[in-house]
């Protein structure tokens, strides 16, 4: 009787784990993957305004791909996303090897460094807007100091616009990233490094050829929110320039806005939307892949 | 503070060079980093006339605080003027079950992944993981639909799934993270005495979460809070959360814009998660040491 | 017996009454709408009040600004939802689109009961029927074609408000060499497809512009006359400052009050910032439409009601229509707003000077048949082909592309978007 009853509960044990997963994956494969495949099965629709079910094949990304707006977008992307990445991720590791050096007042410079994260864009991208403003912003303060040729314009080019969204990107997540290395910094293995101080090794040289190396996974952290930040990136720009000079600062979350809100284009809107999800899996997937991979127990 | 990371000693005389440098770029960094609070601040204290007539840079002529008594209690916001006051308690009763349940799945989730690895483990964490890169104006209609079928549309429960369905693939990251990091021996151990799932996840992987709920509360907290294309498509009237508040406080098609008013409003906005960053920030470093180190 | 007959058709006719008492029903209504603050919302509030005055409860659904227009997503996310708002602020092609998706309700009954066609111009009857019936309520009527001027600044250099474009280009290179910036503009797109569609307007005249910009004639968009539009809009570069990319409208209506700049081409929604800084019409600035043969470009707001179940809702749709469009509330809303009323007969007595030319323009244009609709708000043209003309309006308005690739690229983009 109680035999098969403990074999059940048995069986039950050694699933629990798979159970315990399941809510959350199964969210996920709904929310997240469902509601992929919903919107690429409707990137090759004629969808306007509504949704419409009817298929007609790749008209959509045909239309997307002669759209002058979406190249911009789209090379914007990468140039945004490739700039932001690998600033933040210099800034915050200089901003937390500094501030490892036995800083008086720590803390506070630390939260000075880390509010940013906290704000949305919706709020700081107006300042930026303001400062970055040549008439009313930086630039006629520095030359009211005397430096007349002092040039901050930024926002108003067509070329460096992209560039401000960069800069004010780098602004908000450089501090998160500091949090991110220092934390790592302090959890380094000490043995290692005293051993290689007696051998003279130089400060530089510890750095370089043991600290750094050692966090390599905080790296998979930093790229993976730093990336999510990238190709979220959609507040900044209504929020600094717009999409402006004309579009020249559009990146493609906003495209696919406009695409499926505002000019009735649900269907091209959602093969941008195809796009971005694909690039992102490229430049993604192979780098998880190798980094879960690489060590066996994580 | 680890004697290793330290370039220069402070008694070294010869590098009192150094020193300055280093504190000379650590300055001029939180004035960069300090720039934008300066004149978000700096403006929500000013009059119009003063913010018509002068630089945006300039110092307030005089502390004036009747534009956030304005933001707070009394501007009008569609019809009703009632200022931010109603909509900040919304964002309240929306973000804690918001951040709880997905924290909590998130813990059980990274804890199953980790320490009872099964077959697909890691592809089942890689295909959470990718939940983070999916923009949210994709969703929005495809939740539309899903939310009216279901019959929660237009209420707070549907906003807690919202967010807690698109939190789930970062505090997974996070706890997975962590928990690698625990010696599996512990949990070896612990099975070989009897004890099961829940017991094991209760007694010893609970006490040593700490700091890692902390990472996955703030960064959470945030997140939500700060979220305005969900509470907007998903919210009507009286229901909104304070991001679309004081959007509608401050964004007018063709009228007359107060930007000292719009200055308080997006402070008072911010001020819970700023608040969290502040005090909590330090354990929010601390989590993350232990956290997302071995990846 | 028969008075036992008699006592059940009684019965029966007070429980058919009380049956009928739903079709009663305290009328209600969410509205969704992009007013949301400042004089904007002062106006919608005149509304909300006199709706509860006559019984109705009322739901506010603000959405504002947000990346575009949030309001756009919001509405469909709500459609789609199948939980549509009973009343929606949308404009111009929009309504005729969800009405052939079939979400818009009839207010045939309400329009006959009013009379609207007898108050309303025709070009505004056609944006609010689709298929003969009215669908929507239009509220308001701003005009787009306006130049609002510092007199001071231009009396500097001996010139008036230009009357023709030849005539702008002279007092413009004037304000130049005496230091002044001509034209207060912000380098927002919306903002220069507003300044774009005036010149198509001034330099092609009505009918140009009606071929182009209404009927999408391919002839008339590749045409040397739309050469020349961008010929003029390259001027007009040169005669706004170089800060001008972002800057919100109402910065640029602040250089024109602090004497930085002289003039700029803006819908009459800037009078709200003239009047908040306490400026007088007529002494610290002036108002003149863009030179034209008489044209006059609309931009009307209006509400659309979105079919919904409940007898209670229906009810408060027909009360909001009726008082949308009710001489009392035109005339409190405008005067809050700046616009002026669309119904042609409401008493002028409280208007400034900038309002009553705008009324009578209004009317001589609806004559004359050279009222037409606004493109880059939304009346003339909607979603991808307005997105496609503002496109390429600030694409060449922000580089160096010469006319005859605007005119090539603005071909092209068009008949993408069809």
């Amino acid at each position: 009787m109680s035999r098969p009853q403990l074999k059940i509960l048995d069986r039950v044990a050694r699933v629990l784990p798979q159970i315990v997963v399941a809510p959350s994956f199964a969210l996920i494969l709904f929310f997240v993957y469902g509601f992929i495949i919903w919107t690429g099965y409707i990137s090759l629709t004629k969808s306007k305004m509504l949704p419409n079910y009817n298929l007609i094949g790749f008209r959509p990304y045909e239309r997307l791909f002669q759209m002058d707006r979406w190249s911009v977008a789209l090379e914007n992307l990468f140039i945004f996303g490739f700039l932001f990445i690998v600033i933040a991720i210099v800034i915050g590791c200089l901003l937390a090897i500094l501030l490892d050096q036995k800083i008086r007042a720590e803390g506070a410079i630390r939260t000075i460094y880390l509010y940013p994260m906290a704000i949305s864009f919706i709020i700081t991208g107006t300042a930026w807007k303001w400062i970055m403003n040549p008439s009313l912003g930086l630039e006629t303060v520095v030359r009211g100091w005397g430096w007349e040729s002092f040039s901050f314009g930024w926002t108003n080019s067509e070329t460096m616009a992209v560039y401000a969204l960069v800069m004010a990107a780098v602004w908000q997540a450089s501090g998160f990233v500091m949090a991110l290395f220092l934390s790592a910094l302090r959890s380094v293995d000490q043995d290692i490094i005293k051993a290689a101080s007696l051998d003279g090794a130089s400060p530089w040289k510890i750095y370089i050829r043991i600290i750094l190396p050692s966090m390599r996974p905080v790296f998979m952290s930093a790229v993976v929110i730093l990336a999510h930040l990238a190709i979220k990136s959609f507040d900044l720009v209504v929020a600094l320039t717009g999409g402006g000079p004309g579009y020249a600062s559009t990146l493609p979350a906003n495209f696919m806005y406009e695409m499926t809100f505002r000019r009735n284009e649900i269907a091209v809107g959602a093969a941008s939307a195809m796009i971005m999800l694909a690039t992102v899996a490229a430049i993604m997937v192979p780098y998880l892949y190798s980094e879960l991979r690489g060590k066996k127990h994580g | 503070m680890a004697d290793h990371s330290t370039f220069v000693p402070a008694q070294n005389r010869s590098n009192v060079g150094l020193r300055i440098l280093l504190w000379a770029i650590l300055i001029a960094f939180a004035i960069w980093f300090l720039l934008p609070a300066y004149v978000v601040v700096g403006t929500s204290l000013k009059d119009l006339g003063e913010i018509r007539g002068g630089s945006l840079l300039a110092l307030p002529h005089e502390l004036n605080f009747t534009a956030w008594r304005h933001a707070w209690s009394e501007a009008c916001i569609g019809v009703k003027c009632t200022g931010l006051e109603p909509y900040f308690w919304n964002s309240v009763i929306m973000a804690i079950p918001s951040v709880l349940l997905s924290t909590l799945l998130g813990a059980l989730t990274g804890y199953a992944l980790t320490k009872w690895r099964f077959r697909g483990a890691n592809v089942v964490f890689a295909l959470i993981l990718f939940g983070c890169f999916v923009p949210f104006q994709v969703v929005i209609l495809p939740m539309a639909q899903t939310l009216g079928k279901i019959g929660i549309t237009n209420t707070v429960y549907g906003l807690i799934l919202v967010h807690t369905v698109y939190g789930l693939a970062f505090t997974t990251l996070f706890f997975r993270n962590y928990y690698v990091t625990i010696p599996d021996e512990l949990v070896r151990a612990a099975t070989i005495d009897g004890a099961g799932f829940f017991t094991i996840f209760r007694r010893i992987i609970l006490p040593l979460s700490p700091p890692i709920i902390v990472v996955s509360v703030i960064w959470q907290f945030t997140q939500i809070w700060n979220d305005f294309l969900f509470g907007a498509s998903f919210t009507t009237g009286g229901a909104q959360p304070i991001t679309v508040a004081m959007n509608n406080l401050v964004n007018t098609t063709t009228g007359v814009k107060q930007y000292n008013v719009d200055m308080a409003a997006a402070l008072i906005t911010a001020a819970p998660t700023l608040f969290v960053y502040i005090v909590a920030g330090r354990y929010f470093v601390r989590g993350l040491t232990a956290g997302s180190v071995k990846g | 017996m028969k008075s036992f007959a008699k006592a059940l058709v009684s019965a029966v006719a007070l429980s058919s009454a009380i049956s009928a008492a739903p079709l009663m029903a305290e009328p209600k209504a969410e509205v969704l709408h992009y007013w949301t603050s400042g004089g904007e919302a002062k106006a919608v509030k005149a509304l909300q009040e006199a709706f509860s005055a006559r019984g109705g409860t009322w739901i506010d659904a603000p959405v504002a600004g947000g990346g575009g227009d949030a309001q756009a997503a919001v509405l469909r996310a709500r459609v789609l939802a199948g939980d549509p708002p009973a009343a929606v602020q949308i404009k111009g092609p929009n309504i005729q689109e969800w009405a052939e998706a079939g979400a818009l309700a009839d207010l045939s009954d309400v329009a006959a009961a009013q009379n609207w066609d007898s108050v309303l111009p025709e070009t505004i009857q056609a944006i609010v029927k689709y298929e003969g019936n009215y669908v929507a309520v239009p509220v308001n009527v701003h005009r787009v074609d306006w130049i609002w001027a510092n007199p001071e600044v231009l009396a500097k250099v001996g010139a008036t408000v230009p009357t023709t474009w030849d005539e702008f280009n002279e007092t413009a290179e004037k304000l130049l060499a005496a230091g002044i910036i001509p034209l207060a503009h912000g380098g927002q797109p919306w903002q220069d497809a507003t300044v774009f569609e005036t010149v198509v307007l001034g330099i092609g005249g009505v009918e140009f512009y009606r071929k182009a910009l209404v009927e999408l004639d391919m002839d008339a968009l590749g045409s040397d006359t739309m050469v020349k539009v961008f010929d003029q809009m390259r001027k007009m570069r040169g005669y706004v400052d170089p800060d001008f990319p972002g800057r919100d409208w109402n910065l640029a209506t602040a250089m024109v009050m602090r004497g930085e700049a002289a003039m700029q081409i803006m819908g009459d929604w800037a009078k709200g910032e003239f009047a908040a800084a306490g400026k007088v019409p007529g002494k610290d600035y002036t108002c003149a439409s863009t030179p034209s043969d008489n044209g006059y470009l609309l931009n009307s707001d209006s509400f659309a009601m979105f079919n919904v179940k409940g007898d209670d809702l229906v009810e408060g749709q027909n009360l909001l229509a009726e008082l949308i469009l009710g001489t009392e509330f035109q005339e409190t809303f405008n005067l809050f707003k700046g616009s002026v009323p669309a119904r042609t007969d409401v008493p002028r007595g409280e208007f400034d000077e900038c309002a009553i030319k705008s009324m009578d323009d209004m009317v001589a244009a609806a004559d004359g048949g050279t009222l037409l609709g606004s493109m880059a708000h939304e009346i003339a043209q909607a979603g991808a082909v307005r997105g496609a003309f503002i496109d390429i309006a600030t694409a060449h308005f922000n580089s160096d592309m010469s006319s005859q690739e605007a005119v090539e690229k603005l071909v092209s983009a068009i008949k993408l978007a069809q």
